[in-house]
C-alpha cells in the first residue's frame, strides 16, 4: 500500500505542476490576481505531495519492502538503518525523486520569502519552476519509477552498492542537488524578467540571496564529494578530473560567476544582459550535468544509443528548457548596451575580466568532458582526456584569477585609480612574495618555481583580503558595524587562498608509496615510519573485514595508530579498501590495506600528504562566506525599507561598496 | 580613449584572448588524449612500441600471477580471439578478477609486453566498462562444435549486433609463463 500512496502523490504532484505552470503564467499575462495567486498555492501543494512521495519511498526502505523493485535493488535487511535511509538516493530513480523533491523544497522557500515580489514577477517565476517540475516528475513516471513492485517480492534484497555504505554518501548528493536545482530559483528568476520584459535591477535584487545560497549548497556538495573519493576510493587522489565531477564543476563555475556578475548589475546596472544569459547558463549546465550522469551517455554514446529511453527524455528536456530560454533571451534581451559607463580600470572591467577568466576554465573543461563524448559519437575512436590535460588549462586561466581576486575589492566602481593602489598594496605583495619563497621551505623543506609562485598568489589573495578588511573598519562611520556582507566576501575571497595553499603544498610534495609488507614490517615515507603490527579478521553487520593495525612513529616516538582495512560485503561480495587516515593542521597521514600477496605478506599503500585538510577548509570557507552574505541585514529588513533604499539614485563612486 | 575606441579595444583584446585559450587548449587535448585499442588491434599492429594508449579486455583465467615479495603482477588480457600479456607493478584496484573487464593504461615494451602504468576494474558486479564490452569477441567455436556460454554481458550491449571476426582461437588452457606473445 505504501508504494501505491507514494506513487499516487507523484501522479498528483504532476498535475498540480501543470497547473502552476499554466495558471500563473495566464494570469500574469491576462492580469487575473486569482491566477496569479495561484502560482503560490500550487508551489506548495506540489512540495506537500512529493514530500509524501518522498516519505513513502524512505519507508519502503525502512520497513526492507523487498516487493518494491527499487528497494529490492539497493537495500538489504542486514543494512543498517542510517544507510537504508541514504539508499533511498543510492541510485537512478531515487535520487531523481530526491531531485524533485528539493526543486519542490526551493519552490516552496520561494513562496515562503517573496512576500515583497510584485505579484506578476512572483506569478511568473512560480510558472517557470513549476515547468521544470513538470519536466521531471514526467520524466521520473515515465522512465524511472522507484515505486515499480517487484512481483513476486524478492526474499532478500541486492544490498546498497558498498562504496556508497559510507557517512560521505548520506549527505553528499542532497547538498549537491540543493546547490543543482537551487540554480533554478535564479533561471526562474531571470526568465521572468524576461517574459515581463522589464530587464531592470529588480529581478537581480531578488536573485542574488537565492543564487549565493545555491552556490553554497553546491561548494559544499562538491566538497564533500571529493572527500568523500579520497577516503572511501582508497587511491588517495581527492579530484580526478572525472565527467561525474566536472559536471558539477561546470555549474559552479558558471554559478560563481554569476555571483559576480550579478553584483556589478545591482549595483551599477551594468552587463544586465549578460548576468541574465549567466543565469540561464547557470542553470542549464546543472541540467547538463543531470543528462551526462543520468543517461548513461558518459560510458559510452552507444550505451545511450541502445537504451535511449531515460537519455533521449532529458536531451529533449534539456533542448526544451535551453532552446526556450535562450530564444526569449535573444527576443526581449535589450539591443547591445552595456548599461552604466566605466573606464577600463574600474571594480566593473575587474569583474568582467574574473567573468572572462572563469568562462574560459568553464569552456576548457566543457571541452575535455564532452570532447571522448562527441569523438566516440562521429566514430573517430574512443579516446579518454586524462587529468593532464584539465591541469594544463585550468590553473593557467585560475591563477590569474586569483590575483585579480586580490586587487579587485580595492579598486572603485566606475574608474579607480592606479597610483594609490599601488601604494595600498605594495607591502602586502611584498609580504606575499617573501612568504611564497620562505613558507614551503620551512613547512617541508624544499620548494620549485611553481610552488613559489603559487604560494606568493595564495597568500596575496589572503593578505589583500584582510588589508581591504583593514581599509573597512577603518573608513566606518562612528560605531556602525561592517555589513555581514563584506565579511561574506573577505572570507570567501581567503577561502580561494587556503585553498590554493592547500593544493599547491599537497600535490608538490605529497609521497606516496605502495609497498609490498609483511606483518612486522616498517615502512619509512619521509620521517615518518608505519610499522604493520597485525592484519586481524573482524565481522560487520554486513560484512567480514581484515583489519590492520599500523603504528605510526616519528623519530621513535609513537604519533598514532591507524586501522585501514579490506572489507568484503556478504550480499555483493565485492571487496572494498577502507583508508585509514591521521589528519592535523599541516598534513595528513594515510594508510590503505591492499590485496594480500602471499601467506602474511600485504600491498599497503602509505601516504604523507602536507596542508591536505586545507583543500577542504578553503571551499568550506568559501560557503561559509556564502552564508555571512545572505546573513546580511538588508535581506532581513522588511520589504517595504528595502524598496524605499533601493530607490535612492546610486549615485556617485561608491568606493569599497563591496558586497561582491 | 572615446568609448568607441574603448570598445574596438576590448573587443581586440578578448577576440585575442580567445584565439590564444583555443590554442592553447586544443594542443593540451591532443597531448593528452589518450586512444583505447583491444589486443586484436594490437596484435594487428594499431600501435608502435612506447606509444601511450589504453588497452582493454578481460584478465584470462588463470593468468594473474603475483610475485612473492614485491608488487609486480603479470596477467594477460584478451578479447576472445587475442591477446596481450601485461605487465603491472603497482596495487591492483579492489574489483580486479580474474575473467573480469578491465581497462590498462600504459605503453607497449619493445618485448610485445603491455607495461601498464594504472589498471582499472570496473565499479560494481553487473557493470563492465562499455569500451571493453565493444572489444569482446565472441567466444570461438569449442573442438566439439559446441560454444561456451555467452562469456559476458555488458551493461548494455543488448540490443547491438556483435560483429564477428573469426581467427584462430587462442589456446585457454597454457600457462601464462608458455604463451609465446608474437606482436612484432
Amino acid at each position: 500500500m505504501i508504494p501505491e500512496i507514494g506513487h499516487f502523490a507523484l501522479v498528483v504532484a504532476l498535475f498540480v505542476a501543470l497547473i502552476q505552470t499554466i495558471m500563473p503564467v495566464v494570469g500574469a499575462y491576462r492580469g487575473i490576481p486569482e491566477l496569479m495567486a495561484m502560482g503560490r498555492l500550487a508551489a506548495r501543494a506540489q512540495f506537500l505531495f512529493i514530500a509524501v512521495s518522498f516519505a513513502m519511498l524512505t519507508l519502503a526502505f525502512i520497513e526492507n519492502d523487498f516487493t518494491v523493485a527499487y528497494v529490492a535493488h539497493n537495500s538489504n535487511s542486514a543494512l543498517p538503518i542510517q544507510y537504508r535511509i541514504a539508499a533511498v538516493w543510492g541510485a537512478h530513480e531515487g535520487s531523481l525523486l530526491l531531485w524533485v523533491f528539493m526543486l519542490a523544497f526551493w519552490g516552496l522557500a520561494v513562496t515562503v520569502f517573496s512576500k515583497s515580489l510584485p505579484e506578476h514577477f512572483l506569478a511568473r517565476v512560480m510558472g517557470v519552476m513549476g515547468f521544470i517540475g513538470v519536466g521531471f516528475i514526467l520524466f521520473i513516471l515515465m522512465t524511472s519509477n522507484p515505486f515499480d513492485r517487484l512481483i513476486p517480492g524478492a526474499v532478500d534484497g541486492r544490498d546498497l552498492n558498498p562504496l556508497l555504505q559510507d557517512p560521505g554518501l548520506i549527505i553528499h548528493p542532497p547538498m549537491l542537488y540543493m546547490g543543482y536545482v537551487g540554480f533554478s530559483v535564479a533561471f526562474a528568476f531571470a526568465v521572468a524578467a524576461l517574459l515581463g520584459g522589464h530587464l531592470d535591477a529588480t529581478w537581480v535584487r531578488w536573485s542574488r540571496p537565492w543564487t549565493t545560497v545555491a552556490w553554497l549548497f553546491l561548494t559544499i556538495g562538491i566538497v564533500l564529494g571529493s572527500w568523500w573519493a579520497y577516503y572511501e576510493l582508497g587511491w588517495g587522489g581527492w579530484w580526478f578530473w572525472d565527467p561525474v565531477e566536472n559536471a558539477s564543476l561546470m555549474p559552479w563555475l558558471a554559478g560563481t560567476a554569476l555571483i559576480h556578475s550579478l553584483a556589478v548589475t545591482e549595483k551599477r546596472g551594468a552587463f544586465k544582459s549578460w548576468t541574465v544569459l549567466l543565469a540561464i547558463l547557470a542553470f542549464s549546465l546543472s541540467l547538463l550535468g543531470t543528462f551526462l550522469v543520468r543517461s548513461g551517455v558518459l560510458v559510452s554514446v552507444h550505451a545511450f544509443a541502445s537504451d535511449p529511453e531515460r537519455g533521449v527524455f532529458i536531451l529533449a528536456f534539456l533542448v526544451v528548457v535551453i532552446g526556450s530560454s535562450l530564444g526569449l533571451y535573444a527576443w526581449r534581451a535589450p539591443s547591445v548596451h552595456v548599461g552604466g559607463r566605466f573606464e577600463l580600470f574600474s571594480r566593473e572591467m575587474l569583474l568582467l575580466a574574473n567573468n572572462v577568466l572563469l568562462m574560459a576554465a568553464l569552456a576548457a573543461v566543457l571541452m575535455g568532458t564532452m570532447a571522448p563524448i562527441v569523438l566516440d559519437a562521429l566514430n573517430l575512436g574512443k579516446i579518454s582526456v586524462g587529468p593532464p590535460y584539465f591541469n594544463a588549462v585550468f590553473v593557467p586561466v585560475m591563477l590569474p584569477l586569483a590575483i585579480l581576486i586580490g586587487v579587485g575589492p580595492l579598486v572603485g566602481w566606475r574608474s579607480g585609480d592606479v597610483r594609490p593602489l599601488f601604494k595600498k598594496l605594495r607591502t602586502v605583495f611584498m609580504v606575499s612574495l617573501i612568504t611564497g619563497v620562505v613558507l614551503p621551505l620551512m613547512a617541508v623543506g624544499k620548494t620549485t618555481l611553481m610552488v613559489m609562485a603559487s604560494l606568493a598568489i595564495a597568500m596575496w589573495v589572503i593578505l589583500s583580503s584582510a588589508q581591504y578588511l583593514k581599509e573597512r573598519l577603518a573608513r566606518r562611520s562612528g560605531n556602525k558595524g561592517l555589513s555581514a556582507g563584506v565579511y561574506g566576501m573577505v572570507v570567501a575571497h581567503a577561502g580561494v587562498g587556503v585553498f590554493v595553499i592547500g593544493v599547491t603544498l599537497s600535490s608538490a610534495f605529497s609521497v606516496e608509496r605502495d609497498v609490498h609488507v609483511r606483518v612486522g614490517d616498517t615502512v619509512q615515507v619521509n620521517d615518518f615510519g608505519f610499522h604493520l603490527d597485525e592484519v586481524k579478521s573482524i565481522r560487520g553487520p554486513n560484512y567480514h573485514s581484515d583489519m590492520a593495525q599500523v603504528t605510526i612513529t616519528r623519530g621513535g616516538e609513537k604519533v598514532g595508530i591507524l586501522t585501514p582495512e579490506k572489507r568484503t560485503y556478504f550480499v555483493q561480495t565485492m571487496p572494498m579498501t577502507e583508508a585509514s587516515i591521521d589528519t592535523t593542521f599541516f598534513r595528513d597521514l594515510y594508510v590503505a590495506l591492499a590485496e594480500q600477496r602471499d601467506e602474511d605478506g600485504w600491498a599497503l599503500r602509505v601516504y604523507h600528504r602536507p596542508f591536505q585538510a586545507w583543500i577542504w577548509a578553503g571551499p568550506l570557507l568559501m560557503a561559509l562566506g556564502g552564508i555571512l552574505a545572505v546573513s546580511d541585514r538588508r535581506y532581513r529588513v522588511s520589504a517595504k525599507h528595502v524598496v524605499q533604499a533601493r530607490q535612492k539614485p546610486a549615485s556617485g563612486p561608491v568606493s569599497g561598496g563591496a558586497r561582491a | 580613449m572615446k568609448p568607441r575606441q574603448k570598445r574596438m579595444f576590448l573587443a581586440g583584446v578578448a577576440l585575442a584572448g580567445v584565439v590564444v585559450a583555443a590554442a592553447l587548449a586544443i594542443n593540451a587535448l591532443r597531448g593528452n588524449m589518450a586512444y583505447f585499442f583491444s589486443p586484436s588491434q594490437v596484435v594487428a599492429g594499431a600501435v608502435q612500441p612506447g606509444e601511450p594508449f589504453r588497452l582493454g579486455g578481460m584478465v584470462r583465467s588463470g593468468t594473474l600471477e603475483k610475485s612473492s615479495g614485491s608488487l609486480e603482477s603479470r596477467f594477460i588480457v584478451t578479447d576472445n580471439v587475442q591477446q596481450v600479456a601485461v605487465s603491472y607493478a603497482g596495487i591492483l584496484p579492489d574489483l580486479f578478477k580474474e575473467g573480469q573487464g578491465t581497462v590498462a593504461r600504459g605503453e607497449l615494451g619493445r618485448d610485445g609486453i603491455f607495461y601498464a602504468e594504472e589498471v582499472l576494474a570496473k565499479h560494481d558486479e553487473s557493470y563492465m566498462p562499455p569500451e571493453v564490452a565493444d572489444a569482446m569477441q565472441p567466444m570461438p567455436y569449442n573442438k566439439d562444435g559446441t560454444r561456451t556460454p555467452e562469456p559476458l554481458r555488458p551493461a548494455a550491449a543488448g540490443k547491438r549486433s556483435m560483429k564477428v571476426i573469426r581467427s584462430e582461437p587462442v589456446d585457454l588452457t597454457v600457462p601464462l609463463h608458455q604463451v609465446e606473445i608474437n606482436n612484432q
